[in-house]
């Protein structure tokens, strides 16, 4: 074992500070460290994108990132994307829509939706099945999965429209 | 008292019950992420246990030194067989009447195996205790294959006494576990003997993984103060699995609280009992601080449940015009080290024997042998209900295989021989009693909305251009009409570890007319407590929004045999529907009570009781609730109560008719999925929007192990596929849209009529995928290749029929 690392992170608007291992991985932190555990774990080898959140703008598999790799980055969780009484338009839509079963991909998939709308705000079925190939579902077979993230780039986009 | 909603129809939307699409409550708290599944479970003090497995498929264990591992800073503790004897839990019972070794006694036979558990302060430092644990191991022969097992002198099980019985009657060899037969052998034989036409294939459906998202784990606790043990895991059955920690732990029932959080998926990985939870357990006890234990991925495919592995020999007999006259059937089942199939006592093969599928075929017989191999062991369920997918998956090859030999189109050979709706309830060769169905309407209705005739004509001019060099695809048509038996199950004839498996709903009606009921299941991502409020709604007549679904906790929940095998519609949904009634009868004394009438003149209408003939006249079931925690009733108790155990009568047989257009490049072997059509008749339909996702999630789950995939091991019982690098979960990108339809055929027998869903999509899916690359083939020579059909096997058929020449 080596020496512990002094990191900041800033996670869903709160500063973070710890000494942690140079091996702790980023999901491990969040969840283990953070009590943040809205990102699962499915595989801890960047193939299921349960742990996605957002760094600095990017999706990012957090099991596949040391925490000590993301010194000074801002990242958001499933948490810090809406709560009970400002659901984000995604959060609003899945339930709406049967986007989800078991739940446990539903943090990941949404967390990475949100960076494909902003990528994409009007995706087609294609570039949404494109998007989000990432993660992983078991549960649902993707349809409404799709429908979901159909339906908050809609809304969305007509709020966006309004307010300009 | 003025009707303050009006009209019926808007009360019955009010109740939002059976029937409609009621939004599910359980997401609200899943898309914030604020699900609370195992891992999520944090308690003060807690440790955390994982493995030392072994790297060898079978080997003899000369030494464990856990000295080294002690000193890893933040390890406290190395579990080896040697501790857990003085309890005797080296060894667990298994659920299919064998035993397993919870950590490796002498020797292990599988690759990653169980040898050691070190509990440590947190995850990192138990890989570091875990990497300190010496292990020497001396290598033995190795057997992957069944079939060699049954001949080899290399004895898998030394624990056994090789002449003894097993758990299920005689055994052939020391690695034969058990015979198990059904239906009439020599009648089968002669009619296949003297048969016009037989057609014989060799099949292997191959082993794979239910994979839920969340692998399966366990939180520990003993509180040793009050001497409870409380137990929080993915468990797909709490109440079984309290009884089993009982039994093997001698901690008494009372004392163990079992809860199952919010579970990850489940799909029949999370129904056994693994060494996991007795380690934790032990752990737990042994250090005095609570313990969790997490598989990882690579445990999670290597070692617990795999599912499959069965390689089926059928023949099956017909008249020269296609009736079909008999069916024989031999399984060679490959359980592993050790057999942990879960299965109900009396069916170590589950309902193999629903192999006659929806054919009315007169004759047949079924012949399973289970044999170890050194293989992890397993054979649940995945996404089916007791081998239900194996069976169907064998009735629907061998009926494609006969329209080849009878050189007939394989969907007339199938309306031919269906069982008639006038038939049931039928009684099948093989034994079960089907309890309804319309085969034939389902059947055309699946066929002219995917105009059939038009994709086989197309079809033709497919091979035609093939042919001729101006086009390298080929289009398959798959076909698949599955029968499923479900809900198991009736106590007379199922159990488990001597658990009947009935199940049960508890309510209570609170005074201001909401509601709490608790069930003996738990849902894994289905949704019950959105579904079984609605059969609540309709029965009780209050709205869903005000009635709360608990799931998983022993200590409050009702006894139950859990969720899997399509069970919990079938058999809780009728103990809530039961339990429902009660309340009912009760509330009608009430209602004739305050509205001064007989009992008699009174009836129940949506949310209310009216007096008949005076429909201005009535109470609805919110005043009726207060009525009975606030008046002083004479001849009845106060409060409303009421707990239903419910033995189902027989199972239930869900159904349905699937078509899949396919085209396949055969130059890449890449199958592009065109069209997929699901018709399912699940009798009554409780929420379609609920239907609708399961049907989603069961054929992509189908789509996986007819494409790709599996669980494979080398000669030396290398896992080749411990990773989802190797593993083949479909994504977004693979999966098609499904289109799915219905026909609604109640079952007689069922409260209200409904008949589970859940696992049919999966079942029906995998032989409607691989008959479609299979019919792809046809027209080359193609009569059976078994799956998985992934990119390179399907290239391979192609090369193979010489289509790369
Ligand atoms: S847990 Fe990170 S990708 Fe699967
Ligand atoms: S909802 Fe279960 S894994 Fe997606």
């Amino acid at each position: 074992m080596s020496k512990k690392m002094h990191t900041t992170l800033k996670v869903n608007g709160k500063q973070e500070e710890f000494l942690a291992e140079p091996r702790e991985l980023l999901i491990y932190t969040l969840r283990e460290r953070l009590n943040i555990t809205g990102p699962h774990i499915g595989c801890e080898t960047s193939h299921c994108g349960a742990c996605t959140v957002t760094i600095d703008g990017k999706s990012v598999k957090s099991c596949t990132m040391f925490a000590a790799q993301a010194e000074g980055a801002e990242i958001t969780t499933i948490e810090g994307l809406g709560g009970p009484d400002d659901l984000h338009p995604l959060q609003e839509a899945f339930k709406e829509h049967h986007g989800l079963q078991c739940g446990y991909c539903t943090p990941g998939m949404i967390t990475r939706a949100t960076k494909l709308l902003e990528e994409i705000p009007n995706p087609t079925e294609e570039e949404i099945r494109f998007g989000m190939a990432g993660n992983i579902c078991r549960c649902t077979g993707y349809q409404n999965i799709v429908k979901s993230i159909q339906a908050a780039a809609t809304e969305m986009n007509a709020a966006k429209e309004a307010a300009e | 008292m003025k009707d303050e909603v009006d009209n019926r129809e808007d009360r019955v939307a009010n109740l939002k019950g059976m029937g409609c699409s009621r939004k599910r409550v359980e997401d609200a708290r899943f898309t914030q992420g604020k699900g609370n599944y195992v891992d999520d479970v944090k308690l003060d003090g807690m440790l955390f246990g994982d493995f030392v497995r072994s790297p060898y498929a079978h080997a003899r264990i000369t030494s464990i030194n856990t000295e080294e591992a002690l000193k890893v800073p933040g390890v406290l503790a190395v579990l080896t067989a040697a501790d857990l004897e003085p309890l005797g839990l080296h060894w667990m019972p298994t659920l299919a009447g064998d035993k397993q070794m919870v950590l490796a006694d002498g020797k292990v036979l599988f690759q990653g195996q169980e040898v050691a558990f070190v509990v440590a302060q947190d995850r990192y430092a138990a890989a570091d205790g875990i990497e300190a644990v010496e292990v020497e191991y001396e290598e033995l022969p190795v057997i992957v294959d069944p079939f060699e097992s049954l001949k080899s002198d290399v004895i898998l099980r030394e624990d056994l006494d090789p002449t003894a019985d097993g758990a299920h009657g005689p055994r052939k060899h020391p690695n034969h576990i058990f015979t198990w037969e059904a239906g009439d052998k020599e009648p089968t034989e002669e009619v296949i003997a003297n048969a016009e036409v037989v057609a014989e294939e060799e099949m292997y459906y191959h082993r794979t993984h239910p994979c839920p998202l969340e692998t399966c784990g366990c939180v520990a606790s003993m509180d040793k103060v009050n001497g409870k043990l409380t137990l929080w895991g993915t468990f797909q059955a709490p109440h079984a699995i309290r009884t089993v920690v009982s039994l093997i732990s001698g901690i008494e029932e009372h004392n163990i609280r079992v809860i199952s959080p919010d579970i990850g998926g489940g799909f029949g990985n999370k129904v056994g009992a693994y060494p996991g939870y007795v380690c934790s357990v032990v752990a737990s006890i042994v250090t005095g601080k609570p313990v969790k234990w997490i598989e990882d991925r690579m445990d999670n495919l290597m070692t617990t449940a795999f599912a499959r592995d069965y390689w089926m020999k059928g023949k099956i007999s017909a008249t020269k015009d296609g009736k079909i006259t008999g069916l024989h059937c031999h399984v060679t089942a490959d359980h592993g080290g050790f057999d942990a199939c879960a299965d109900p006592t009396k069916f170590p093969a589950g309902f193999m024997n629903i192999c006659t599928g929806s054919y009315d075929i007169p004759t047949a017989y079924l012949e399973v042998d289970g044999v170890y191999t050194n293989k992890a062991p397993g054979g649940v369920s995945y996404r089916c209900s007791f081998r239900v997918t194996e069976a169907v998956y064998f009735i629907e090859r061998m009926i494609e295989v006969l329209a080849i030999k009878l050189n007939m189109d394989a969907a007339e050979l199938r309306r031919i021989n269906f069982i008639k709706k006038e038939q049931f309830p039928y009684t099948a060769a093989l034994g079960w009693e089907y309890d309804s169905g319309d085969y034939h309407t389902a059947w055309e209705k699946a066929l002219t909305t995917v105009d059939y005739d038009g994709l086989r004509a197309e079809q033709a001019q497919r091979v035609e251009d093939f042919k001729a060099g101006k086009t390298r695809k080929l289009m398959g048509i798959g076909l698949s009409f599955f029968t499923e038996i479900v809900g198991a199950g009736p106590v007379k004839n199922c159990d488990i570890l001597g658990l009947g498996m009935f199940d049960s709903c508890e309510i209570r009606i609170h005074p201001t007319g909401s509601a709490i009921a608790r069930l003996g299941t738990i849902s894994q991502g289905q949704g019950h407590a959105t579904t079984f409020a609605q059969i609540l709604a309709s029965e009780i007549g209050l709205p869903a929004d005000s009635i709360t679904i608990e799931e998983g906790d022993t200590d409050t929940a009702p006894y139950g045999l859990g969720t899997y095998g399509s069970r919990s519609t079938p058999v809780a949904g009728a103990a809530t529907a039961m339990a429902g009634r009660k309340i009912r009868a009760k509330a009608q004394m009430i209602a004739a009570y305050l509205l001064e009438v007989h009992d008699n003149d009174v009836e129940f209408d949506v949310d209310r009781f009216v007096v008949k003939g005076a429909p201005e006249k009535f109470k609805t079931m919110k005043e009726i609730a207060f009525a009975a925690y606030n008046q002083a009733i004479p001849g009845i108790e106060p409060g409303l109560e009421a707990v239903s155990y419910y033995d189902p009568p027989n199972m239930t047989y869900p159904f349905g008719a699937y078509v899949c257009v396919m085209d396949i490049d055969v130059d890449t072997g890449v199958p592009e999925i065109r069209r997929f059509y699901a018709l399912d008749d699940c009798g009554t339909r409780i929420n379609p929007m609920i239907i609708e996702g399961q049907v989603h999630g069961g054929l992509t789950e189908a789509l996986a192990v007819a494409l790709g995939q599996e669980i494979a091991y080398d000669d030396m019982g290398n896992c080749k596929t411990g990773t989802l690098m190797d593993f083949f979960l479909p994504t977004a990108w693979e999966v098609p849209n499904y289109e799915t339809d219905y026909t609604v055929t109640p079952s007689p027998h069922h409260p209200i009529g409904a008949k589970g869903v859940g696992e049919s999509p999966h079942v029906g899916g995998v032989p409607c995928f691989s008959n479609a690359v299979q019919d792809a083939f046809r027209p080359f020579g193609n009569t059976h290749t078994n799956m998985p059909h992934d990119h390179w096997r399907i290239w391979k058929m192609a090369n193979d029929l010489g289509l790369h020449d």
